[in-house]
């Protein structure tokens, strides 16, 4: 497919001949109530047993209720498997499955010349054209003749296969999703017995349901094969992965999983103050499921409640947490600064999502960093971090609560609705091999002062119900040590600063940079948060065809690490790609005061590959 | 929940702080202060154990001159702060400090919904019917018609009157007082203490700088007699120098009579957990010149409190799957293993 080296072998079981391939990109599209999330997962989890590398990402509708079959109303999820190591779930798409004429509509400017577009021939009626906006039906007019087509009744068929299930007609239509899993499974040499296994446990309680879509997937395995549609089927050989238990996650579980992980190694219990909004709902789902492990989730009247919730908590002597997006975080940001000026350990998770304003809530976009790092009132260090991969979402989690609660600051979590709803293998860590977190209360009368700090530059955290230390915090300046509030300017001087060199210091933690790829040539290309998958397979890219790039992604983007400026001195030319018009280079070129070229995108969606292989070879080419 | 250990008995002395106190000379924020100082001690709760939350204005500065855990928050939030204070350590008793804009302008939205869910915190809303730390704007229990430096020609906003609000939110334990009797003061406050769930205490508080008098009408101990009602439960809702005034039934409302031969045995009697909460509604519409206006107790009824029941679940999700395990969780779901 899009791969130019591939080599034809002989399938198992006698099969036609099979053609191995590194990786495959599929997307499954379909009206929302087509059940097209749950086709991708489940061919997701066989190309995990099979031990394929993979990342995945769902594309829900904005409209929850769109009128069914209308372009506003598609629901699509794309899979990626590899016999490699992948770090995106795919630029352009090898395989699309259209179950009608609007997923259609939506999706084919993803797939690539010569791709595979298999349609249901009854999503495609009059009415459906008609909805979907096409004036001639674009499998008969040959606008489809760049791709190869394969179209099958997918809908009769389906019927007619689970007829013996005597479930009602509309049911048995609703299976097809099952018979189209069934033909890609063949098309792909994958078994479906493990869907059928989940099917029979999923639907256990309605055994009219589970017999009708076993049904359904077997049909479509057999049809598939029996109907020859397709003229081979295809092997991707699992990946090289390192050794380990893995499962999928989504960097919404991972970073709900991250926060109890956390709250276990701290000993604390967990509080969530939050308030709905997507793309960061899930983690409030996920840990208000989790109240076993003592976890309070506090669904709160709005994201200030959210925010001062939380804070109340934390001053209580909980590791407080509180989740949002955009819009969300604008609500938050006094009580942040509350937290700043009170010293007091909280994180709060940015689901970056398209803004400004309500925006596009559904869709990605990193453009809340300068945001995260300036949007509140007086100077206010708070350290930000952000993660890059789904899975990174739970270590990430882990340290900004450990940041949080060892240097007394509130931090913020930056991760974006594309990695928040993007999957891909998780590697299991054992117990003894997450990151310890040091939490210390004051108890000693004799010695507390409010904000007498350690040697972090972290005043102590005491807690109501301690005896003897009763003392006030607030939002007015403190003095230093003793927490009286104070107006004295040579005061209100030392606290700033002390504030900005607490969160300065962090840098200890941050370590030095890390370098991908050359560590001193031609370009350097520094990103930061859910860019990482797409830039670095980029630079990698680049790289072996011998060009001089290196690649520093930044996790920690307050503080830096402090070797950064003479990491840049070492290239010609530096690269900051990001998903905005240029928050991090404004960020970094007011930070050095030195040039640099800045890449944006805004459309809602991540960077692929490509484009930022032929950017980057553009600079290459004109050497600034 | 708070058990009172065998620590020293405490005095109002304990809870004065090393702060000087910075209100204007006069203010009725000092019996406040006062009161609570009295209160606490003598409820054989452990100091520690108490945590003052307060937002933003004149009162909002109360926690400062309290030798309690405090915490002078941001304005409006003092009741969302002290939410997460509560739920977070349901030992701790809880107090809110916040005043008529701290309370029901910016943190109007917060006042609902820690009263709906009843969360266990004993708030005092200072009500001087002005902004005072920023040096006099109409609120919203302004009256009508007050001149301030943002209504020149007269407020046209019309007024809340915190008790009903408090009372249609569905707040537990709902009071008013006033901060000039102190007497009257400390034993709301004292019922507020030992109520389980939200409790709300309007205390009627003068502004000597930026709204003065504006209690007046009742505020001296002779015009008291004559112009508030005091809400005693199961006692006659009688009023006047001798109670020669009372309330009794008028189709569906309450009238205020003279009381005589043939209509004393209607006078009503006041029940703090009337059902339907009725009286507590139609009482807190009372309003001077019409009526006098009544203090003291309008509404005590106990429910769960909301940190009960989180914590209930909690226990109940822990009875059902055993205490969270990490490493079940980590592995839980489909997994595969690469070797
Ligand atoms: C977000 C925010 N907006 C406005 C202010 C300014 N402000 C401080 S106190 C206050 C009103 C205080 O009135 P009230 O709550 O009645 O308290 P009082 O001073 O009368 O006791 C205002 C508007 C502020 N501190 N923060
Ligand atoms: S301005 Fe009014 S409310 Fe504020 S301290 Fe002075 S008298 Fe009290
Ligand atoms: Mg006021």
């Amino acid at each position: 497919m899009s791969d130019p080296n591939s080599q034809t072998i002989l399938g198992p079981d006698g099969r036609k001949d099979a053609i191995e391939l590194h990786s495959v990109t599929i997307r499954f599209a379909g009206d929302s109530g087509d059940g097209m999330q749950l086709t991708g997962t489940q061919f997701t989890d066989e190309a995990a047993f099979v031990g394929n590398d993979l990342a995945t990402l769902p594309d829900y509708p904005s409209e929850i209720r769109a009128p069914a079959g209308t372009v506003a109303g598609v629901s699509a999820f794309q899979l990626h498997f590899s016999s490699q190591d992948i770090k995106t779930p795919g630029d352009d798409v090898d395989v699309l499955v259209a179950m009608n004429a609007a997923a259609l509509k939506v999706n084919l400017r993803d797939l690539h010349d010569g791709g595979i577009v298999l349609v249901d021939n009854d999503g495609f009626g009059e009415k459906d054209l008609e909805k979907a906006g096409y004036a001639a039906n674009p499998l008969e007019d040959g606008s489809l003749k760049k791709y190869r087509l394969i179209r099958a009744d997918i809908t009769e068929l389906t019927v007619r296969a689970v007829e013996p299930a005597g479930v009602t007609a509309k049911n048995a239509g609703r299976c097809k999703n099952f018979f189209t899993l069934g033909m890609m499974y063949w098309l792909y040499g994958r078994s479906p017995d493990n869907t059928v296994e989940w099917i029979r446990k999923k639907f256990g309680k309605k055994p009219d349901i589970a017999q009708a879509n076993e049904a359904a997937v077997i049909a479509g395995y057999n049809y598939a094969e029996t109907a020859e549609l397709f003229e081979t089927t295809y092997v991707v050989p699992k990946a090289p992965l390192t050794k380990g238990t893995y499962k999928r996650i989504s960097g919404n579980e991972a970073t709900a999983l991250g926060f109890v992980a956390a709250s276990v190694r701290a000993k604390k219990p967990l509080f969530q103050g939050s308030y709905p909004i997507t793309p960061a709902t899930d983690i409030l789902n996920e840990l208000a499921a989790l109240k076993h492990f003592g976890v309070r989730t506090f669904q709160a009247e709005d994201e200030i409640a959210g925010a001062c919730s939380a804070i109340g908590a934390a001053f209580a002597g909980n590791l407080a947490i509180t989740t949002t997006s955009g819009p969300g975080l604008c609500l938050k940001s006094e009580a942040m600064n509350l937290a700043v000026m009170a010293e007091l350990p909280l994180v709060v998770v940015n689901v970056q999502r398209g803004g400004p304003s309500t925006g596009m809530p559904t869709k990605t976009e990193q453009s809340d960093l300068l945001q995260a790092l300036f949007g509140r009132n007086g100077d206010s260090p708070m350290p930000v971090i952000a993660a890059k991969t789904p899975s990174d979402c739970f270590w990430a989690a882990m340290e900004a609560c450990k940041v949080a609660v060892e240097y007394m600051t509130p931090v913020v979590l930056l991760t974006d609705g594309y990695i928040a709803n993007g999957a891909e293998p998780f590697r299991i860590p054992e117990i003894e091999d997450l990151p310890t977190i040091e939490v210390v209360h004051a108890d000693d009368p004799s010695t507390f002062k409010p904000y007498l700090r350690n040697a972090k530059g972290a005043r102590p955290w005491a807690v109501p119900g301690t005896p003897g230390l009763e003392h006030r915090i607030g939002g007015l300046e403190k003095s230093s040590p003793s927490g009286a509030v104070s107006h004295d300017p040579e005061n209100h001087q030392k606290m700033t600063l002390e504030r900005q060199e607490k969160v300065a210091s962090i840098q200890t933690h941050v370590g030095p940079t890390r370098i991908d790829g050359c560590h001193e040539g031609d370009l350097l290309v520094i990103s930061w948060g859910g860019t990482y998958g797409a830039v670095s397979t980029a630079v990698d890219r680049l790289l072996a065809e011998g060009k001089k790039v290196g690649h520093v992604h930044l996790r920690w983007i307050n503080p830096l690490p402090n070797d950064l400026e003479q990491v840049m001195d070492r290239f010609k030319q530096v690269l900051v790609p990001e998903l905005n018009v240029g928050q991090l280079k404004l960020y970094l070129t007011g930070k050095f005061g030195r040039k640099m070229h800045g890449l944006g995108k805004v459309m809602g969606k991540p960077f692929k590959i490509n484009e930022l292989v032929k950017h980057m070879n553009v600079l290459l080419e004109t050497k600034a | 929940m708070i058990e009172s250990s065998a620590s020293p008995v405490l005095t109002k002395k304990d809870f004065v702080s090393d702060q000087q106190v910075k209100w204007c000379p006069g203010c009725g924020d000092y019996s406040i202060l006062a009161a609570l100082q009295t209160v606490l001690p003598k409820l054989g709760i452990p100091k520690e154990k108490f945590a003052i939350i307060s937002g933003i204005g004149c009162s909002s500065r109360f926690p400062y001159y309290m030798d309690t855990y405090g915490f002078h928050t941001i304005h409006g939030r003092a009741t969302a702060i002290a939410t997460g204070t509560k739920l977070a350590n349901p030992d701790l008793q809880v107090w809110v400090i916040t005043g008529d804009g701290d309370g029901l302008s910016i943190g109007g939205n917060h006042m609902l919904h820690v009263l709906r869910r009843n969360v266990d915190l004993k708030i005092i809303l200072f009500n001087n019917e002005i902004y005072g730390l920023t040096k006099g704007q109409f609120s919203p229990t302004s009256p009508m018609g007050l001149k301030t430096k943002t209504s020149p020609m007269g407020n046209v906003d019309r007024p809340l009157t915190p008790v009903s609000v408090a009372l249609a939110a569905g707040a537990g334990f709902v009071a008013r007082s006033v901060d000039n009797d102190v007497k009257h003061l400390t034993s709301v406050m004292e019922a507020a203490a030992k109520f389980k769930g939200s409790a709300f205490i309007e205390v009627l508080q003068n502004c000597v700088i930026f709204n003065d008098g504006a209690h007046n009408d009742f505020y001296g101990s002779l015009s008291r007699k004559d112009k508030v009602l005091y809400l005693e439960n199961g006692k006659p809702l009688t009023y006047g120098a001798n109670s020669e005034k009372g309330l009794v039934h008028k189709g569906f409302a309450i009238d205020c009579v003279d009381i005589d031969d043939a209509n004393r045995g209607q006078v009503l009697t006041h029940d703090t957990s009337e059902e339907t909460g009725t009286l507590a509604w139609t009482l807190s519409q009372f309003d001077y010149p019409e009526r006098p206006v009544p203090v003291g107790i309008f509404r005590s009824v106990e429910r769960p409190a909301f940190h009960e029941l989180v914590d209930g679940q909690i226990a109940d999700a822990r009875k059902a799957r055993g205490n969270g395990d990490l490493d079940r969780l980590l592995k839980a779901g489909v997994t595969w293993t690469v070797d």
